[in-house]
């Protein structure tokens, strides 16, 4: 039997919480993995809390901003961005697969998107298995 | 030691459904700091409510967490349940187990359970460490913005005025009017529309509260509900419009020509021109893309002159106006200028534009006489390019045969996949008119599905049947040009189970509408969001529809969705009555969920003052040493300079980092 991922996701209020919502609006489904965070923008996420969450033992850590342009405070997702590509080659140097951590660009309308990316990130953590960190502090 | 209540709602079946709510409950009551956790069929309704504020009353809890449907609907009522049981509002915390989880994971009950309870105990953990917060008031502007100047616009205008506040009407073109001045006559009534509209532009650009900006747009805006700065770019017009009396003489004389925007491209207009014969105001402009600079006089030269009579040589249009408004040896700025407003709240009106036929290659879009349904209003209406008589564009000749195909790049998954609402009647209306003028025509009109859902709307689409109009019900697969400018239709019949073939003298494209040029800029500034259709987003789809995420910042007309002139006006006159609520008010209470810095852990780095979007964060001496300042006006509270002080010194209030991290050990835990 596969496992269930635990997925920590932090979500900008404004677009892929929203999306959240909608996905559950249309009824889409997607596996029970993903809990969220809801914060005002992506750019509030420390990349040292997405490093607290792996510590922890979390399978996946999810960040989720608005597209590009449509940032509720101007350009909050670029700042995101520079932060979590440093974030993911971080991981890789400290022996970390990256593929744990995922940065998406989730709008408030795309609901099915949010179901798809959850599904398919769930999928790719079971291959991958549970946190080698195991949640030790 | 913090006393939480949580409150877990059964949704009544939404929640209660999927998910075993109290097993969810028991969970709860064994999370530390839980001082107690009540279920309950509906939490939001009165009786709902009323356990929270009695638990708060009877001193039993001092922070309470709700796990029901999404705070973005739903945290503003327990807010305010809390605030009545006289508890600080900010002691709240909701857990979101309904939108996000029994409604997404109902193949999965036990994960679904499994999930809420970590959800709830991310919330309670964040309970415990939310701090009281105080909402401060600041004074408000009493005047608003409108942005557009269409019906939806000059109708939200009026309304503002009446209600005694000071309007600022902003329009890009140098007309407001908007796309119902194109229109001939209006459905189900055939109303022209014009006899409609002018009263109207005219009471609104007479008005003593409004101010009308023609031909300007929005350059920058700034600040927040009841204190906008707004930067208005009122373009060059090169004619002096204080002297301007709209006579139109510059425009006769003008050789130089364009493609008439307001005639949808059917005629041409000169460089110097007036939009359309009802303007209001009526000013001339120059477009000097179409400007040929007629005796070498470009904009801020010296003229030549006269070696015979010594006079300066002018340009036609200088020497046609009888009033002196248009000077060439002015060094006029191309930009224009800017303008600056203050303003309490915004509403934005900016309308919509329709697919031009050159999107659809099947539709032979290069014969002339294929036209978009918005240009045959222009060949119908009296002053258009044909003073209204229905000509073919190809040839002038009358057409004998017409073709309205609906649905183009609407409720198609190659274009957009929504309905553009308002095709189906005025393709009736424009069959209608064009019968009733001439009864020998014969009009064939295909479509999908006819959408004619509206107070005698019905009737008026029965009524057309009757007069001998004929519909298809069956898409039209393609056009082909034929000889003597004549089209071939080929459609499919699906009434009759065939395909269908003849000959059309004019085929008119019901194109999709869509959101007008420059909205994606529009939205950057001012922070708009746009939803799927890539309009702009409303608030809530049901009990927010002209309401934005941005407070003070209102939608109206079909930059909401596609809409016709009653759901237009309608939708202006809800819109100015929220936007005129922070006015009336005359203060408005500013978010405590922002960012402040901790002085005594600033080490006066800089590195959060380049990255505030807003440029409210400030270095300022403390004690001889530069320390970061935020000023609670400007501060929108993102959290960005949050996330990069090395020094953890500033705190974004509400997401604060201890109640994060609570969090994250909580989901992880």
């Amino acid at each position: 039997m596969s496992f269930t991922p635990n997925i920590v996701g932090f979500a900008c209020q404004w677009c892929t919480y929203a999306g959240a919502d909608l996905a559950g609006n249309l009824r889409a489904k997607y596996p029970p993995s993903v809990k969220l965070i809801k914060v005002p923008c992506s750019g509030r996420v420390k990349p040292e809390y997405v490093l607290e969450a792996f510590a922890r033992g979390a399978d996946g850590v999810l960040v989720g901003g608005c597209h590009f342009g449509d940032c509720h405070y101007k350009d909050g997702n670029y700042k995101t961005k520079n932060r979590t590509d440093m974030l993911s080659q971080l991981l890789e140097d400290m022996g970390f697969d990256p593929r744990r951590f995922r940065q998406e660009w989730i709008s408030g309308a795309e609901g099915q998107k949010f179901a798809q990316v959850i599904t398919e990130f769930t999928e790719e953590l079971q291959e991958l298995g549970p946190n080698p960190l195991g949640g030790q502090e | 030691m913090a006393k939480i209540g949580v409150y877990v709602c059964h949704c009544g079946s939404n929640i209660g459904g999927v998910i075993d709510v109290s097993d969810v409950r028991e969970y709860a009551e064994g999370l530390p700091d839980v001082a107690l956790a009540r279920q309950d069929l509906f939490m939001c309704s009165d009786s709902g409510q009323e356990l929270i504020k009695q638990d708060i009353r009877d001193g039993k809890v001092d922070r309470v967490v709700v796990a029901a449907c999404t705070p973005r609907t739903h945290e503003p009522i327990f807010r305010g349940a809390c605030e009545k049981g006289g508890l600080n509002k900010f002691l709240f915390e909701m857990a979101n187990i309904r939108d996000q989880a029994s409604w997404v994971h109902g193949q999965d009950p036990e994960g679904a359970t499994a999930k809420a309870k970590k959800v709830v105990s991310s919330a309670v953990g964040k309970a415990r460490n939310l701090e009281p917060l105080e909402e401060k008031y600041v004074d408000v502007t009493d005047a608003a913005m409108v942005i557009g100047g269409g019906i939806g616009g000059i109708t939200a205008a009026l309304e503002l005025a009446r209600m005694g506040h000071k309007t600022y009407l902003v329009e890009k073109d140098p007309s407001i009017g908007g796309r119902m001045a194109q229109l001939d006559k209006t459905f189900p009534t055939n109303d022209c529309s014009a006899c409609i509209l002018t009263p109207m532009m005219v009471e609104a650009y007479s008005h003593p509260n409004i101010e009308t900006l023609c031909y300007s747009e929005v350059e920058d805006v700034e600040g927040y509900i009841g204190n906008f700065k707004v930067k208005i770019r009122q373009k060059q017009s090169y004619v002096n419009w204080d002297k301007c009396t709209g006579c139109g003489a510059c425009a006769e004389k003008c050789p130089g020509k364009a493609p008439d925007e307001f005639n949808e491209g059917l005629s041409m207009r000169r460089a110097a021109f007036i939009m359309f014969p009802q303007a209001v105001p009526k000013k001339a402009v120059i477009d000097m893309n179409a400007c040929i600079n007629c005796a070498g006089r470009t904009i801020g030269s010296e003229p030549k002159v006269n070696a015979k009579t010594g006079n300066p040589i002018l340009a036609p249009c200088e020497k046609a106006c009888p009033a002196e408004a248009i000077n060439r040896s002015l060094m006029l700025d191309p930009n224009g200028t800017i303008k600056e407003i203050e303003v309490g709240s915004i509403i934005t009106a900016t309308g919509y534009k329709v697919m031009g036929k050159e999107n659809f290659k099947e539709m032979a879009p290069d014969s002339p006489n294929v036209i978009t349904a918005l240009q045959l209003e222009r060949l119908i209406s009296a002053t258009g390019p044909t003073g209204g008589k229905l000509l073919r564009p190809s040839d002038h000749e009358k057409p004998h045969t017409l073709t309205f195909v609906s649905c183009m790049g609407s409720r198609d998954k190659n274009f957009h996949t929504y309905c553009s609402r308002f095709c189906c009647m005025y393709m009736i209306k424009q069959a209608r008119l064009l019968k009733e003028k001439y009864p020998d025509l014969v009009i064939n009109m295909h479509f999908i599905d006819i959408r004619t859902a509206g107070k005698d709307y019905d009737e008026y689409y029965t009524g057309a049947r009757d007069m001998g109009i004929n519909f298809f019900k069956g898409k039209v697969g393609g056009l082909d040009m034929l000889a003597g400018d004549k089209l071939r239709v080929n459609a499919y019949d699906m009434e009759n189970g065939e395909t269908i073939e003849y000959e059309s003298d004019l085929v008119i494209l019901a194109s999709a509408v869509e959101m007008s040029d420059g909205t994606t800029e529009l939205a950057q500034k001012m922070g708009l969001q746009f939803c799927g259709s890539k309009f702009f987003r409303e608030l809530h789809p049901k009990l927010g529809p002209v309401e934005t995420a941005v407070s003070g910042l209102f939608l109206a007309g079909c930059c909401q969705g596609p809409k016709d002139i009653p759901d237009t006006v309608s939708q202006a006159k809800g819109a100015a009555a929220v936007a005129a609520v922070p006015l009336a008010q005359g203060k408005v209470k500013i978010d405590p969920t922002i960012s402040e810095v901790v002085t005594e852990k600033c080490s006066g780095c800089g590195i959060c003052e380049p990255l505030c979007p807003y440029g409210a964060i400030t270095m300022k001496k403390v004690d001889g040493k530069p320390r970061a300042m935020i000023a609670i006006s400007s501060c929108k509270g993102c959290g960005v300079c949050t996330s990069a002080c090395p020094s953890s010194a500033i705190q974004l209030h509400g997401y604060m980092e201890e109640q994060i991290l609570e969090q994250i050990a909580a989901l992880t835990a």
